[in-house]
């Protein structure tokens, strides 16, 4: 076995140091009756590289993956190019095969990274003070409510219309089993988010707002206002940014007030990967850093007086705490925070903010073709890189059809609503800098032919 | 101090007010490169990527909210970039330079096939919505990678989605009161060991439960009869630890088992420890409701610096039904990813929500799976047999020179557990692990578990030769007759680091989070 350095010689001499008459011995405090005489039965014994990855390869190939076709699929997961120096970088071993950096003295590398890791995300959010990452945006949304509950002392959180399905599904299961009551209204296909009525929603007992920024639709709206009345009635104002390459476009949510802003890091250097793994981000203003979940690096010095970086304010973590901490997380996404940060300081400000603009244009070039489709028609008024369109007929079956076709023609609400027929029109369209001209006429085709 | 009962000695030697002199100009010492911050060396102007020049006049439908002002992101070329990342990964540890002994987090060799495999385009660039003609080899991986689970463990079903070890606990927790609450039993506290991880009582607490906690033998297992004395119809489950926190197997798990169901509790089993026994028993066999596992600990998915983890949980009978969404069924066309509440096709369950967007940490999927492939069953036995053996040569070997406050009460399992007893006076646990730095090592668990006083926990793992095993050994012996003999030296090191001792109490008191412009 190819990972295993032990040879039967080195067994027997150990077992010899040990005193015991052979490994089975060593198990002796298992209850008899539930010990195995072998390997587990009926399942296959051990294989080579090759055989391994032609296993591998095969099951790969019979996913379509969105390279290699026209992709327009977004719905907080977004198709980047990512700069080859990225994995190439997160791949040396000494992140790779790291532990949580609890001995600083030799993990540096990692701290000082998350030191630099913060401070992007907590700029480009617009906020004071982040930490050093979550494992996704759905469960820091759900995390920022229970700060907000904690800072509050209250237990209502009102959720915008536009907030991600699925996050919300984490937010309502959470909040079954802690007693936080969750208030939405349902989402209407409109061209602007309705924050006039949410702002009409917040009562005596609600610790915050949560709106998505831009929304589940694409939508995007001027939080200001919402702010100002949110903390007016004493609550606060979570936002949540799933794409946050639109923060090289649009102004940050902690500019226009938002207290708490979490967001999915999985645009930046992290690649779709099917779902997982992510990075939660999380960010707040510095009065509440005491309340905040999740790891926080810190400067500090050594005992020569040089700077140096280590993970501080545990007292609020699980492992000191117990049963009374801010939560029970105790990893955060450290790879996807690595991969994260190079991409951010291989774009910069300059880079950031042409990659924005690039996804902006195209994405108004898309909005414009396809709104000229015959039955299709644009729901949004403003959107960065991601819109709905109202179609007729059911997209669903639309984006099954075309997926045979060769054509990934975006997210149906039908999938992220199923139990609400009468959003079946809805598809979102995500158009990122991986999408040319020639993808856009392909989908304009295809949404043509398949309506006609 | 109520929250460090262990011996836990954060501050520097009051002493210590050395201030090192390099003797070089630039602070580096040959290949120790000090490196800036990113803030300090890049620009805002500064751009490692090309791209189109943004149009002078463009067309904006940003609803009036383009950004004004600057964003304060510091920018660097490629060259530049890659410098920078480079320089502070040569400041880490890591297994790839050695042994990485830390008890409990089980850090062994990461296959570089694995990292081949997730970065095939038909895993690694795959969007979680893609229809689900699309995407049936994914699909087919979280499937597959669940039934080995399963059989690995003997239970009835496997929850995927829980994004590591702690959310895998939680999603197991909630399973047994979405349970208890579907057969009308409200039940308020649950029942953890005090030697247990601290992530048990904070997932019991998330969950809404009173925490009550449950005394240790003197042979460092769960007191039986305590735990029988506290049983009760308001105790809704035992969260037990096994292999235990001290790397004891706890031989009393089926007589524990059988007390929590005789009283209508469910049994929890911490399953951070599985890469112990697996393929030598099987937690369903003992009695098991809910057991996660870290696909980084058994399966060896690289730890990255600190995640991303992945915490599969496996289910009993009677828990199975109410794993939360998404899971993935096969019919007779293909595998079918069941996302909705009161589906018509999930099988009749009741899932008690969703842990999270999408459908789990696929990547460390393809990776754990590929390391499952590689060994199979006769390579997980060996896997678990290989980790015993070294865990019980480093006990033995010490004999004589760490006092192994367990280690007469049978074979350790996976890790040797140490106390600071026999050490000089002044000399602490923090000064063993520091100087086994200077010595090119990765230091051990410190202070954890508690129950332990200046506890070690040393857990060397399946992938070291007996060489490697052996100069380790070497090292902590001499390390520990140094602090038996009460050597002061003990209390600089480390001193051939890239850096000494860092101050944590002036961190926490003064916390400095951010990068702040001059």
């Amino acid at each position: 076995m190819r990972y295993l350095p032990l040879t039967e010689a080195d067994r027997a001499e150990m077992l010899a140091r040990i005193g015991a008459p052979s490994v089975d011995a060593l198990f002796a405090d298992v209850p008899e009756a539930a010990r195995l005489a072998g390997p587990v039965e009926g399942l296959p014994g051990h294989a080579g590289e090759m055989a391994v990855e032609r296993h591998m390869a095969r099951l790969a190939a019979r996913n379509v993956s969105a390279g290699s076709v026209p992709a327009f699929l977004g719905a907080g997961a977004y198709r980047h190019h990512v700069p080859a120096s990225v994995d190439h970088l997160i791949q040396r071993g000494e992140f790779l095969t790291a532990y949580t950096p609890y001995q600083p003295e030799i993990a540096q590398g990692t701290l000082q990274m998350l030191f630099e890791f913060q401070p992007q995300v907590a700029r480009l959010l617009g906020c004071d003070v982040a930490n050093a990452s979550m494992y996704d945006g759905s469960t820091a949304c759900w995390e920022a409510i229970a700060m907000a509950g904690r800072i509050t002392k209250r237990n209502k959180a009102v959720l915008s219309s536009g907030l991600h399905p699925h996050y919300v599904g984490t937010v309502r299961t959470m909040a079954r089993f802690t007693g936080d009551v969750i208030e939405q209204a349902p989402l209407a296909p409109v061209a602007e988010p309705d924050l006039a009525a949410l702002a009409g929603q917040v009562d005596a007992q609600t610790s915050c707002v949560v709106v998505q920024y831009p929304d589940v639709l694409g939508r995007i709206g001027d939080l200001a206002a919402l702010a100002d009345a949110v903390h007016a009635a004493g609550a606060l104002l979570v936002a949540v940014v799933t794409e946050p390459v639109a923060l090289g476009a649009i102004r940050s949510p902690g500019a226009m007030g938002a207290d708490i802003v979490v967001g999915e890091g999985q645009s930046l250097g992290v690649g779709l990967q099917f779902g997982g793994p992510y990075l939660g981000l999380f960010a707040t203003r510095d009065k509440y850093v005491r309340q905040m979940p999740g790891r926080l690096v810190g400067e500090t010095v050594d005992a020569a007086g040089r700077r140096g970086y280590v993970l501080t304010l545990s007292t609020r973590e699980q492992h000191i705490r117990r049963e009374k901490a801010t939560s029970n997380i105790c990893t955060n996404a450290g790879l996807c925070a690595l991969a994260f940060s190079i991409h951010l300081t291989l774009l910069g400000e300059k880079g950031l903010r042409a990659l924005a603009a690039e996804n902006h244009r195209l994405a108004c070039l898309a909005a414009g073709r396809l709104a000229q489709v015959p039955g299709v028609t644009l729901v949004n008024g403003g959107f960065f890189n991601e819109f709905t369109l109202w179609i007729d007929g059911d997209a669903r079956a639309v984006v099954r059809d075309l997926a045979g076709k060769g054509l990934l023609a975006g997210v149906s609400l039908g999938r992220l609503y199923p139990g609400q027929p009468e959003l079946a029109g809805g598809l979102l369209v995500a158009v990122t800098e991986t999408a040319c001209e020639e993808d856009i006429e392909a989908l304009a085709a295809g949404l043509e032919e398949a309506l006609a | 101090m109520s929250i460090n009962p262990s011996g836990w000695r954060p501050s520097l030697a009051a002493n210590d007010t050395v201030v090192e002199q390099t003797g070089t100009v630039t602070g580096n010492r040959a290949l120790i490169l000090e490196e800036p911050l990113l803030f300090e060396l890049g620009t805002t102007q500064t751009c490692g990527v090309d791209l189109p020049e943004p149009d002078t006049a463009p067309s904006v439908r940003l609803g009036g909210l383009e950004r004004t002002g600057a964003i304060g992101l510091p920018g660097l070329s490629e060259p530049e970039a890659v410098r920078h990342y480079t320089r502070l990964s040569r400041q880490n540890y890591a297994i790839d330079l050695g042994i990485f002994p830390l008890g409990s987090c089980t850090m062994k060799h990461n296959p570089r096939l694995n990292e081949k495999v997730a970065r095939l385009p038909g895993f690694a660039d795959v969007h979680p919505l893609q229809p689900e003609g699309t995407v049936q080899g994914a699909l087919g991986v979280i499937a597959e990678l669940g039934e080995w689970l399963l059989r690995l463990t003997n239970m009835a079903g496997v929850a995927m989605s829980p994004k590591a070890g702690a959310h895998g606990e939680l999603c197991g927790i909630l399973c047994i009161r979405a349970a208890l609450e579907a057969r009308g039993d409200a039940r308020e506290v649950i029942l953890v060991p005090e030697s247990a991880h601290g992530t048990n009582p904070a997932t019991a607490a998330f969950a809404n439960y009173r925490v009550e906690s449950i005394p240790c033998t003197e042979d460092g297992r769960v007191d039986l009869a305590a735990l029988k004395a506290r049983l009760g119809s308001d105790v809704a489950a035992v969260m037990i630890t096994n292999p235990n926190t001290c790397g004891l197997f706890e031989r009393d798990i089926v007589a524990i088992a059988d007390a929590a169901h005789a009283a209508g509790a469910f049994v929890y089993c911490d399953g951070a420890n599985f890469n112990a026994i697996v393929g030598r028993v099987r937690p369903g066999d003992l009695g098991v409701d809910a057991m996660h596992i870290n696909l980084h600990k058994t399966f060896s998915t690289p730890h990255g610096g600190g995640g991303p983890g992945s915490g599969p949980v496996v289910l009993s009978e009677a828990l199975a039904p109410f794993a939360p969404l998404p899971f993935v069924v096969r019919t007779a066309e293909g595998y079918r990813l069941v996302e909705e509440e009161g589906a018509a096709d999930n099988g009749g369950t009741q899932a008690f929500g969703r842990m999270a967007a999408f459908h789990g940490q696929m990547g460390m999927f393809t990776r754990a799976l590929a390391y499952i492939l590689s060994h199979g069953a006769d390579g997980l036995r060996q896997v678990a047999d290989d980790a015993v053996l070294a865990a019980n040569y480093v006990l033995r070997s010490l004999d004589g020179v760490l006092d192994a406050p367990f280690g007469t009460s049978g074979p350790c399992m996976h890790e040797a557990l140490f106390s600071d007893k026999g050490f000089a006076e002044g000399v602490s646990t923090i000064d063993v692990a520091k100087a086994l730095i200077d010595e090119g090592f990765h230091p051990m668990t410190m202070y954890f578990p508690l129950v332990v006083h200046g506890a070690m926990l040393v857990e060397p793992t399946e992938c070291e030769s007996k060489a490697t095993l052996d100069q380790f050994i070497g090292a902590l012996r001499s390390i520990a007759e140094r602090a038996r003999a009460g050597d002061p030296a003990l209390a600089q090191a480390p001193v051939h680091a890239p850096r000494r001792r860092l101050d944590e109490t002036l961190a926490a008191r003064k916390p400095r989070l951010t990068f702040k412009d001059a």
